[in-house]
């Protein structure tokens, strides 16, 4: 198997017949006011390459831990794969998905998808086993089944360990993403590699990737503060 | 103790009767161990009373009331619910009809007061506006404020408040049955007692059928209107009356287990009322002296109380009080420790042990002088066999 390294087919962007500011790849705040538009489609593709792979992600690690809750010797064998998916390298995983998978997005998210799997299913399945036993005593002596006590109870008590983890891994993929361009995915990691040697692209490209994971977080943590007040009703 | 299985739930509005409970051989034993962890437990518990399992830690206690809700399964022998087998019942089913306290009370740290309470009637599909209500009439019931409560979440409660959650949650559905694992365990000495009292207040009201674990024998010669003393395997030692187990223990484990100081625990279950007090000459100023030296001579003692023209005590008189022809207000001692008819008599006798006289004058509801109790005259009935034997509950009753 020989596989055609994807960086081959990507262009420097031209710049020749630009004021000096650029011609030394200075900072220059007049080009970024001219150019910010070429970013947009960018940072939105890097969105996608984000918001994609955790959701799919959580999708997967829910599920897998929801199964391994009460099959308890599941959790050693789920966390090991999880876990080797993880060790991989990303350029790797890209290399190695994409005789089968093609260049593009579909590549990009499978290998992204996968490292998210792991922090996922660690934190659901640690914040489903902090449940505190008496409260599980008390639901069970009261009258609920097991799926009900899941959903009311358990799942509930662990949702800010399992938010944690959403969190963790929205913040990694956002990282992640910007490797993404080496599957032939975009995203602001294509603009960064484009240019790499220009300061003023180098920094609108990486700043919205921080503003991205930034915002991202945010969103999540109020979202956690809304569902569960109760957390801070003992102070 | 009189059949309560007709006595309406509160407030007349459930309706749910007290059921009958009845442990028929039931054995509970676990795989790879010798002896069983309950052994052919056998035991009645009457409608609406309070039947305690006491014993040694290890002695089954917590197994067999855990048999009763299906939490663990019987191995032999069967428990019946108003006649009918648990072993034939949908556990979920059956738990949800029982209602269930245990001493980490397991409240829902993500759920308000109100949806805590609201677990039950919520998995019955009861609608908003009646487990709002519910909810408030339950609070009530435990002597919590509902609009102070009910929104708060279970970390903004104190320790006691949190115990009364949990026993309201218990009581949501009306269950006719309530199991109940050392519900006040984890609560400090004060607000234990307080507890266990406002409990035994709530049970006058609602008439439940409970089975109640403690490893605390006061708390169960307190609590129960029948005791089960359990030893070590899961063996019945005794089932009896708190009166009757203190009176009659039947055999070394249960005399022990009650305790050397039994016969003070007695005390506990008594009222002033109910023993032969001594009669005392009661005088008044003005009296003749040979009238009064003759009342004297008819009384148990060999003082004079003097009282007043209700027949209240004002105090003993002093033998320069018969000086003359009429009786004269000379006060020997004040009519200290004056006790009430009403008293527990344990606590009666703790206020003579604290007097310097050893005795005292004994008041009724309105402070007429009624005898004179004695240490005397509680050690006479400590040494006589009791003629009826009662249960705090009935204490409480009959104070209301």
């Amino acid at each position: 198997m020989t596989f055609e390294p994807p960086i081959a087919q990507l262009q420097t962007r031209d710049r020749s017949g630009e004021s000096g500011c650029v011609i030394d790849d200075g900072l220059c705040p007049d080009w970024i006011v001219d150019n910010f538009d070429r970013y947009i489609d960018p940072f939105w593709q890097h969105v996608y390459l984000t918001v994609t792979p955790v959701a799919i992600g959580f999708v997967i690690a829910f599920t897998l831990a929801l199964i391994a809750h009460r099959r308890t010797w599941l959790v050693g064998p789920i966390a090991s794969v999880t876990g080797t998916l993880y060790t991989i390298p990303s350029v790797a995983f890209f290399f190695l998905l994409q005789p089968i998978t093609g260049l593009g997005n579909t590549t990009a998210i499978v290998a992204l998808v996968c490292y998210t799997l792991l922090i996922i299913f660690r934190n659901v399945i640690t914040g489903l086993r902090a449940v505190p036993e008496d409260a599980k005593d008390a639901a069970r002596g009261m009258g609920l089944t097991e799926r009900q006590m899941l959903w009311r109870v358990e799942l509930p008590l662990a949702l800010p360990e399992i938010l944690a983890g959403v969190r963790i891994a929205t913040t990694t993929t956002v990282g992640l993403a910007a490797l993404a361009f080496l599957a032939g995915g975009g995203g602001l990691g294509q603009e960064l590699d484009q240019d790499p040697f220009f300061k003023s692209n180098v920094v609108v490209a990486g700043g919205l990737c921080i503003v991205l994971a930034a915002l991202l977080d945010v969103i999540i943590l109020t979202f956690q503060r809304f569902t569960t007040s109760w957390q801070r009703a003992a102070a | 103790m009189t059949d309560h299985s007709s006595a309406p739930s509160p407030n007349g509005k459930g309706d749910r009767q007290a059921a009958t409970l009845e442990f028929r051989h039931a054995t509970k034993r676990y795989p790879g161990q010798d002896s069983p962890a309950v052994d052919k437990l056998s035991l009645e518990v009457p409608a609406g009373e309070i039947c305690v399992l006491v014993g040694p830690s290890g002695c089954g206690k917590t197994t067999a009331m855990r048999m009763v809700n299906r939490m663990i399964d019987i191995t032999d022998g069967d428990i019946l619910l108003d006649g009918q087998s648990v072993r034939d019942r949908n556990p979920a089913e059956l738990r949800r009809e029982i209602g269930y306290a245990i001493q980490q009370i397991g409240l829902f740290p993500h759920l308000s007061v109100a949806d805590n309470i609201a677990t039950v009637p919520k998995l019955l599909g009861w609608d908003k506006k009646r487990i709002a209500a519910r909810v408030d009439e339950l609070l009530e019931l435990v002597s919590l404020d509902p609009h102070e409560t009910r929104d708060r979440y279970p970390a903004q409660l104190s320790g006691g408040q949190r115990q009364r959650v949990g026993v309201a949650r218990a009581l949501a559905v009306d269950p006719p049955l309530m199991l109940m694992d050392e519900p006040f365990g984890a609560i400090d000495p004060i607000n234990r007692e307080r507890l266990q009292n406002e409990f035994l207040r709530l049970q006058r009201d609602i008439r439940k059928t409970v089975v109640f674990v403690t490893h605390d024998i006061d708390e169960a010669i307190k609590i129960g209107d029948k005791i089960a003393i359990l030893q070590k395997g899961g063996k019945l030692a005794q089932y009896a009356s708190p009166g009757e187990l203190l009176m009659y223990p039947n055999g070394e484990f249960v005399e022990e287990f009650v305790g050397a100081d039994r016969s003070l625990k007695r005390l506990a279950l008594q009222r002033v009322r109910d023993i032969d007090l001594w009669t005392a000459a009661q005088v008044r100023v003005g009296e003749s002296v040979s009238e009064a030296r003759g009342k004297i001579a008819d009384s148990d003692l060999d003082y004079a109380l003097l009282v007043d023209d209700q027949g209240r005590p004002e105090g003993w008189l002093s033998e320069s009080a018969f000086h003359g022809e009429r009786v004269e207000r000379k006060l020997r001692s004040p009519a200290d420790p004056c006790v009430e008819l009403d008293d527990i008599l344990r606590d009666a006798l703790a206020d003579l042990l604290t007097s310097d006289t050893r005795y005292g004058p004994v008041v009724d509801d309105h402070g007429k002088v009624a005898g004179v109790l004695s240490l005397e005259v509680i050690s006479n009935f400590l040494s006589d066999a009791p003629t009826e034997t009662r249960t705090s509950v009935d204490l409480i009753e009959e104070e209301a």
